[in-house]
């Protein structure tokens, strides 16, 4: 559904992302890691269009990326950021809504459909209880819901989270983790996240791409991945490689 | 959501409140005319001064507060920043330079029924937002602290053309501008007011199409982008619609500070963020509260005549102070 054929982005001069080439299937998912700066943050603001890329370099569903309307677009692809403005005074079911937003008309007030797209966003995150509480009074999980419940409710078949659970504790983590796979799962949500965690990066997702100074120098499964030479060269250090005692799956240590 | 329709309802106590002004100010001045003398005396002295004097002025009144209340409303969402407003930012010693420039200037002409003075306040609104805007498009970059910056500079800039102009030209002239600066409603008849509409309206309209785009421009550029907003056009249409509105009302009452301020934000603290009920309850708040402090203006030293905008402005100035105080300690 979705082909990247030599994606560059500048920010001035200063080239962000050069020649990054990959395709990705529906119902698939991706993790892209790679170190602070090498770019993976706007490789999905690219994705979505937040940026904009050279025409002619991303392909959605068979028509360039260039050729969908922004509405149209956002139908297709959601975005989920690394976290809420700190000032967000909305309560959790009015930012959900603005989800909504690809699918509102200025001439229209919100339809049954978009209130139902709203509640089965908050059922599937669990946050029907606090629908009405305010996001600033939400712990950082909570938020980071709040925030995976509105992309929900835009109702996209593809979903860019920029490092959903960077500011979580454990358990926190492991429940977004275990939501996304849920999702996945049951809806056939086609999932890209950043993520700086080589083990998360390994164990959620079928396959990993990494970026390093804005070139992609990984794509490949997580056996590939969890090798000391492949990480060596991503993260320009060594890592060690052992197995998790319960689960038996590669692990790498910094 | 499913609570919107009793949303709706938590604004009737501004719409009393705005028919309560529509109803009782216009026979509030330095002569309390009763309803009575109005009525029953078609033609007489009292009705002459309720619908050729009082009621225009409240109506002048009520759609310049709305305006000015609406076009903080929308530069606060736009910028997101509290202190935005077309004031803080330019807009309105934009209008004001051009206002200033065409009396200065002592020429007077009507182009296609717009009077010279609204054409050269919209002008003057348009280069200020121009400028604004050019300025960020040439860094390329859509961070609203660069276009807040271009604002405030934009400002002081228009303003020292101002003062220039003032010291440049004869005294009656600058006497006549210094009196327009203060603002004032001392419109008489309806002249002015439909004057303005065709510029108000479209503006208002504009605004209120775009609710949905003002709570997604609140959460930050970025993330409404990302939700399918077009966010360099609705940038554009919203300066466009401020511009109409600032332009218009500056023309007609000068410049009125502090409304687009202070109504916004007392309409946050009641209704909370959600532009779909808060809009329609800025409008409402402004357009009962810019003919009440007219009123207050009229009645203070009568039977001289204080400028509204100096009433406006000795009430704003210590909101401003409160504001600040109260946006602290949540940083």
């Amino acid at each position: 559904m979705f082909r990247v054929r030599q994606l560059c982005y500048c920010a001035g001069k200063k080239p962000l992302l050069a020649d990054v080439t990959f395709s990705l299937e529906a119902g698939s998912t991706l993790a892209v890691i790679g170190p602070n700066g090498a770019g993976k943050s706007t490789l999905l603001k690219c994705l979505c269009r937040i940026l904009p890329a050279a025409p002619g370099t991303l392909e959605i569903q068979g028509r360039p990326a260039e050729a969908y309307a922004h509405k149209a677009l956002a139908r297709l692809i959601s975005y989920v950021p690394q976290a809420v403005e700190r000032d967000d005074l909305f309560s959790v079911q009015d930012f959900v809504l603005q989800g909504r937003y690809p699918h509102l008309s200025p001439f229209a007030t919100v339809s049954r459909r978009d209130q139902e797209a709203v509640a089965r966003a908050l059922a599937w995150t669990g946050l029907e209880s606090l629908a009405r509480r305010r996001i600033v009074t939400l712990s950082a999980g909570e938020q980071q819901k709040v925030l995976i419940a509105a992309a929900l409710a835009q109702e996209a078949r593809l979903m860019l989270l920029d490092e959903p659970a960077a500011y979580l504790d454990p358990y926190q983590q492991e429940q977004i983790y275990a939501l996304l796979e849920r999702l996945r799962r049951e809806t056939g949500i086609t999932l890209i996240e950043v993520t700086h965690d080589v083990n998360r990066a390994a164990s959620g997702h079928g396959r990993i791409l990494a970026l390093r100074a804005g070139r992609m120098v990984f794509d490949g499964s997580p056996s590939e991945l969890m090798t000391s030479g492949v990480l060596q060269a991503i993260y320009g250090k060594t890592f060690t490689l052992t197995r998790h005692p319960a689960t038996g799956c590669a692990v790498a240590l910094p | 959501m499913e609570h919107l329709g009793s949303r709706w309802l938590r604004l009737l106590p501004l719409l009393g409140l705005c028919l309560l002004a529509l109803a009782v100010l216009p026979f509030i001045g330095l002569r309390i005319l009763t309803p009575a003398e109005v009525w029953l005396q078609a033609g007489g002295p009292a009705s002459d001064i309720f619908w050729k004097l009082r009621l225009p002025r409240v109506l002048a009144g009520m759609l310049a507060g709305a305006s000015l209340a609406a076009g903080g409303l929308a530069f606060q969402a736009l910028f997101r920043n509290p202190l935005a407003t077309p004031f803080t930012l330019g807009t309105a010693s934009g209008a004001s330079l051009g206002a200033s420039l065409y009396i200065g200037s002592g020429c007077s002409f009507v182009l296609l029924g717009v009077s010279g003075v609204t054409l050269s306040a919209f002008l003057g609104a348009s280069a200020a937002l121009a400028l604004v805007y050019g300025l960020t498009r040439v860094r390329r970059a859509m961070a609203t602290e660069t276009m807040l910056l271009a604002g405030v500079a934009v400002g002081i800039f228009f303003s020292s053309l101002i003062l220039l102009l003032q010291y440049l030209s004869n005294q009656a002239h600058s006497l006549r501008i210094l009196r327009w600066l203060m603002g004032g409603l001392d419109v008489i008849g309806y002249q002015s007011l439909l004057q303005a509409l065709p510029m108000v309206l479209p503006g208002l309209i504009l605004i209120c199409l775009l609710r949905y785009d003002l709570n997604l421009l609140t959460g930050g550029q970025e993330l409404a982008a990302s939700r399918g907003m077009n966010v360099d056009r609705v940038k554009l249409l919203l300066l466009l619609a401020v511009g109409l509105m600032i332009g218009a009302v500056v023309s007609v009452a000068g410049p009125i500070g502090f409304v687009g301020l202070m109504v916004p934000h007392v309409c946050r603290r009641w209704y909370g963020p959600d532009h779909r009920i808060l809009l329609p309850a800025t409008l409402l708040l402004g357009a009962a509260f810019l003919p009440a402090c007219d009123a207050a203006a009229r009645l203070l030293l009568a039977p001289a005549e204080l400028p509204v905008g100096i009433i406006t402005a000795i009430l704003g100035g210590p909101f401003f102070v409160w504001i600040l105080i109260q946006r602290e300690p949540r940083r």
